[in-house]
């Protein structure tokens, strides 16, 4: 069979392929410049923080020396390491005191073991005290009877690595014993409780505005496309307006002084002295964050509610149906996509919330975000940190993923 | 839509109170923002309504809120950073956005979804971890700067946000712009460049004219996003560089003064003024594309 060529003699097929091949790196072109921009602007400074959090290089950093000389150490034997090892654990000190890094090693030990920052900063003092001629065991022994702790070595060879699981081990309250992984006694789990509590009120946030917003869709969907748009500003609006001033808003009526109490006063619903605490708890986290995501689900529910012809519901109702079977059996489940694609919307936007939270939240309505922002900014446990910010993060790539095969990542309806 | 004649008493009552619950979810979505504008005016230091106010008596009401923002230096000071970064951190995000938008658009791209999946990720990545991983990250990329190439420290810092806010304000207009691209008809710079247009003069005058109200309300959607951003600013930027919306995440933090409501109130109208922008916007592009405006 002839192969079908074009006017300058080279076979169509390539010559398609190649015309293709072109468009592609065009495309490829176009979109470069913003890609590289993104990766270096904020991918990569999330994958630095997301190896942050396994970094451990802090230890072998500062004591070199030890670290090796422990391998051979066997925590099981219960005997203290030989006298070679506390030599290079002077060696090693000695440099890192010159250096003034013996105090961040003792920070970072003392997030497993309280006691090692100030068994660090001590230690500052002791090693240029200790003389060549006598025994480093002893004089370390003599020093802090710490140094003749085994807790203390085991800690020490546990942490040896360059990488450690810790952090996480941590973030999910457990903790590293040389029998393995333990979890932390009753009374110290933290995290745990708080993910629960942040997924938790997730859940009831992304509950209360799909049962909010489902009306309010519904009626948009159907009134006139005049009276609708007029409605839809009061969805927009908010959605419009600065997150700042929605929480002002709500810090302001919901305080024991605020509109909200005073009305209830006034209205003679509650007395003077029985004003309700409407804010810094669970419950203002709850309405504020409601009132601030709500129109996240109204907007995709709408979008798909428009879709739907009125002519299902005749039909069904022509066959016999009751106005609740109706909507229930036909008009509901034609909904499904919309209210998938606004409640996982909702949820990730509701479970990585920090300002919020933590302007009426108090104490028990603060969420998981809130402790990443403590660890960085007041105990300045980065590594902590990271941990915590790559387990929320793991969750809401893996429901960004979900979202993306529903509804199509480039779907996003905005306004 | 309306109730038919034939409905029975069932059917009217809920009709009515189906409209009712209508009625005060709109107000729940609405009354908050509103009620602030008239708590702005309180001429005491309180938030709530006085007795001199619900009377309507002029002596409750004053302008010492807007009168305290207008000249105390540090919302002064607050304001212009603001309007510093939000209008470069746009122009990054528009200009490298629409031309990437443009790339996405094409009939055949390689990795559409993975590509188009990284470019939106800023938008549902959760703000705190952002900020954390540009804190750590920019920390080092300031020093450097500094350091090594002997840029001024303010600059720098000033550099810092400003590139943080357009990665943020990135996804805003990859989305607006590409769905205007949807309806955009290829045959048109299909005929430009059979008449003899270059590719860049295809673009400015075809392609340009008919995609702009897209390209303005990404625009919009990225300004707004930068101005009204908090959490990345506050890790990344230094006390000098304290945005408005900074300065308020402050102030209600520590001593809530009533002279948020009164920045609250001109945030409120700036929105109010975007959402008109963003409305007539979207019926012009509309009617360029064909389609009947709503």
């Amino acid at each position: 069979m002839e192969q079908i060529q074009t006017l300058n003699g080279v076979p169509l097929k390539k010559q398609i392929a190649r015309a293709l091949f072109k468009q592609k790196m065009r495309a490829l072109l176009l979109i470069a410049p913003l890609l590289i921009f993104i990766l270096i602007t904020f991918v990569i400074p999330i994958t630095d923080m997301l190896l942050r959090s396994i970094d451990n290089s802090i230890v072998s950093e500062t004591l070199p020396q030890t670290t090796t000389s422990l391998e051979t150490w066997d925590p099981k034997s219960a005997q203290l390491p030989d006298e070679a090892t506390y030599t290079t654990l002077y060696n090693d000190l000695k440099q890192a005191v010159e250096q003034k890094n013996h105090t961040k090693l003792g920070t970072r030990l003392n997030y497993e073991n309280s006691g090692m920052s100030s068994l660090f900063r001590k230690v500052g003092k002791d090693v240029s005290k200790m003389q060549a001629s006598l025994s480093y065991k002893e004089q370390f022994l003599a020093a802090d009877k710490a140094w003749g702790d085994l807790k203390t070595w085991n800690l020490l060879k546990l942490y040896s690595p360059e990488y450690t699981n810790g952090y996480f081990l941590a973030a999910l309250d457990m903790k590293k014993t040389p029998d393995g992984i333990e979890r932390l006694p009753e009374s110290d789990r933290i995290y745990l409780n708080l993910f629960a509590r942040t997924i938790f009120m997730s859940i009831v946030i992304t509950a209360l505005c799909l049962l909010l917003g489902y009306p309010i869709a519904w009626l948009l969907a159907n009134l006139p496309m005049r009276t609708s748009n007029l409605l839809m500003i009061l969805v927009l609006l908010p959605f419009w307006t600065s997150l700042l001033v929605r929480t002002s808003a709500w810090k302001v009526l919901l305080q024991q002084q605020g509109v909200i109490n005073d009305i209830l006063v006034w209205l003679g619903m509650i007395s003077h002295a029985g004003r309700l605490e409407l804010i810094n708890n669970q419950l203002g986290t709850l309405i504020a964050m409601t009132h601030i995501l709500l129109p996240f689900m109204i907007l995709p529910l709408y979008s798909v509610m428009r879709t739907i012809p009125p002519s299902y519901m005749r039909a069904a109702k022509s066959l016999g149906a009751t106005d609740w079977t109706a909507f229930w059996r036909v008009y509901f489940p034609q909904t499904i996509a919309g209210i998938g694609a606004g409640a996982i919307l909702t949820f990730i936007l509701a479970i990585g919330y920090y300002i919020t939270p933590e302007l009426v939240g108090g104490t028990q309505g603060t969420f998981i975000s809130n402790r990443i922002a403590y660890h960085i900014s007041s105990s300045l446990n980065w590594g902590m940190a990271a941990a915590l910010g790559t387990i929320l993060l793991t969750l809401v790539l893996v429901l960004y993923w979900v979202y993306d095969r529903i509804v199509g990542i480039d779907k996003v309806k905005l306004g | 839509m309306n109730l038919p004649i034939y409905a029975s008493t069932g059917q009217k009552v809920w009709y009515y109170s189906f409209r009712v619950i209508c009625g005060l979810i709109f107000f729940f979505l609405i009354a908050p923002i509103l009620i602030i504008i008239p708590l702005s005016f309180n001429a005491t230091d309180f938030f709530t309504f006085t007795p001199e106010m619900l009377r309507l008596q002029p002596e409750g009401y004053s302008l010492k809120h807007y009168q305290d923002f207008f000249t105390n230096g540090d919302w002064q000071n607050a304001m212009r950073n603001s309007l510093k970064i939000a209008p470069v951190a746009t122009l990054i995000a528009v200009v490298l956005g629409t031309i990437a938008a443009i790339g996405l658009s094409q009939s055949h791209v390689p990795f559409r979804r993975a590509i188009m999946a990284t470019l939106i990720s800023p938008m549902i990545v959760p703000l705190i971890i952002s900020a954390t991983g540009m804190y750590f990250f920019y920390a080092r990329l300031g020093n450097y700067m500094v350091d090594s190439l002997g840029m001024n420290a303010n600059i720098v810092e000033y550099i810092k946000i400003v590139l943080a806010h357009a990665a943020l304000g990135i996804p805003f207009v990859i989305i607006t712009v590409t769905a205007t691209l949807v309806g955009f008809d290829r045959s048109l710079t299909r005929a430009a460049a059979s008449m003899g247009a270059g590719p860049v003069r295809t673009f400015f005058k075809v392609q340009m004219p008919l995609i702009i109200p897209g390209v303005i309300s990404g625009a919009l959607f990225a300004f707004i996003t930068s101005f009204d951003e908090v959490v990345v600013v506050m890790f990344v930027g230094s006390a000098k560089n304290k945005t408005l919306p900074w300065q308020m995440f402050t102030g209600l933090r520590e001593q809530i003064s009533p002279t948020i409501l009164a920045v609250a109130t001109i945030l409120v109208v700036l929105s109010v003024a975007l959402l008109v922008t963003l409305e007539l916007l979207r019926r012009r592009s509309e009617r360029l594309r064909g389609m009947s405006p709503g």
